[in-house]
């Protein structure tokens, strides 16, 4: 009986499209993905309808934590010597007595979290090991002894004499309670300033609401 | 596996004798480790990754007025009082508040209710609205012209809501999401004049008078 025999395929597939399709994907990755910047505590931002996009430079940003505490930063990626002249003014404005080098660290301070009392020992560490310094948080919820308001108008005249807009961003977690946030608007109130960008992730509007049904007839709500 | 395959077979022209016939060397390359980096890549970058970037909601607040003839005032009819409590609970009355036996518009909800009873109170204000179209410092005139001028298709209907303010009084034990979603509320349903007050404490009290009751 002649045996059957059963022609032998090759084992070898050709990967090259396969492959061809890893780097694409990869080469997408690298180019979308954009790092997160440090954050001084892990906040989870409330949702919100909005989609307008935040303005990440020439800004001064508030951080609420979920325990309540508050958190000052100044964002200005292409003036790097605004946040010196920053410090400066508050030094000069609270008589901090602070060193040349404890005011430039702060240029490389992610978030200060601090009373002024306790400024001078947090910027005594480097930056890279601030994350290990007890933060308690400025102290806002007392009106008379609120130091935001002095953050504030120390930003606020630099960027002034910079000539550059100042935006504030308010960066709430969602289970921080409403004092806090209350507290943090009656110091940028203080200093007259009564616009905020209030810092949150996309949601849908749900449909069939007012504002839904107004986005489809394509009306300009501004 | 991947392999590029630069054809290094024998498929060259003949050489004739004596012609020595230089060493080919394979120009086939081990891709294998490029591949394995590449996929390496692939999944720092994919887990890294950061999709959904932050946006900004605008708020706007009105300065502190302590003359409270300066204060604007809000139309008793056309007012939605709205306070936030301990447990994402919403308390909410209609114009003035009423707390007597027999009247009490004091009432609980939570905020998938709240919607519902701000969409009703604005369809109840502006089926109640009269224009006034006629007189000479109408405002309703005003803000139709502006609504034509934004291409608003409903221009018509631009100030039929113009009486209807919702007052926001969120309490200690509220928290800042709890916030935000009822001014993202006033967003969705289209709410125009909003405002955010500081809570009184009688209406403080009833809060806490109904948790304790509801315990």
């Amino acid at each position: 009986m002649p045996s059957v025999k059963m022609p032998r395929k090759s084992t070898d597939t050709d990967m090259t499209p396969f492959v061809d399709i890893a780097f694409l994907i990869l080469s997408f990755f690298i180019m979308a993905t954009k790092f997160k910047p440090p954050e001084p505590v892990q906040i989870n931002t409330p949702n919100s309808v909005s989609s307008q996009d935040l303005p990440e430079n020439d800004a001064v940003l508030i951080t609420i934590d979920s325990t309540n505490r508050v958190f000052f930063s100044v964002l200005s990626e292409k003036n790097k010597a605004i946040p010196d002249q920053v410090i400066q003014k508050l030094n000069t404005l609270r008589t901090l007595n602070l060193s040349t080098a404890q005011m430039a660290n702060f240029r490389k301070t992610v978030a200060v979290g601090v009373p002024f009392s306790s400024l001078g020992s947090l910027l005594d560490v480097p930056a890279e090991d601030q994350g290990k310094f007890n933060q308690p948080g400025i102290p806002v919820l007392d009106t008379l002894s609120n130091e935001l308001i002095w953050w504030i108008s120390a930003s606020k005249e630099v960027f002034r004499d910079n000539q550059r807009p100042l935006k504030y961003l308010i960066k709430g977690d969602g289970g921080s309670k409403y004092p806090a946030f209350e507290a943090v608007i009656s110091a940028l109130k203080k200093n007259d300033e009564f616009k905020y960008n209030l810092v949150t992730s996309l949601e849908n509007a749900p449909t069939g609401s007012a504002l839904d049904v107004a986005n489809r007839k394509g009306v300009k709500t501004k | 596996m991947a392999s590029i395959d630069s054809g290094g077979g024998d498929s060259g022209h003949k050489k004739g004798p004596g012609v020595k016939k230089a060493k080919k060397l394979s120009t086939r390359v081990d891709m294998t480790p490029m591949v394995d980096l590449g996929f390496l890549l692939i999944t720092f970058f994919i887990f890294t990754a950061t999709m959904s970037s932050p946006k900004a909601m605008d708020l706007r607040m009105p300065k502190d007025v302590d003359d409270p003839k300066k204060q604007n005032e809000a139309k008793e009819s056309g007012a939605l009082t709205i306070m936030l409590g301990k447990g994402n609970q919403v308390y909410y009355y209609e114009g003035q508040l009423k707390v007597d036996v027999g009247v009490n518009n004091f009432k609980q909800t939570t905020f998938k209710g709240i919607r519902e009873i701000i969409i009703n109170k604005r369809k109840e204000v502006m089926a109640r609205h009269v224009h006034d179209l006629g007189s000479p410092e109408s405002v309703c005139k005003e803000m139709q012209e502006r609504a034509k001028k934004n291409e608003n298709p409903d221009w018509e209907t631009a100030c039929l809501d113009r009486d209807f303010v919702v007052i926001i009084k969120p309490d200690v034990d509220a928290t800042y999401k709890n916030t935000v979603d009822i001014l993202d509320e006033m967003t969705i349903n289209g709410v125009k004049t909003y405002a955010m007050v500081k809570i009184l404490p009688q209406e403080y009290e009833l809060i806490q008078a109904t948790e304790n009751s509801n315990k």
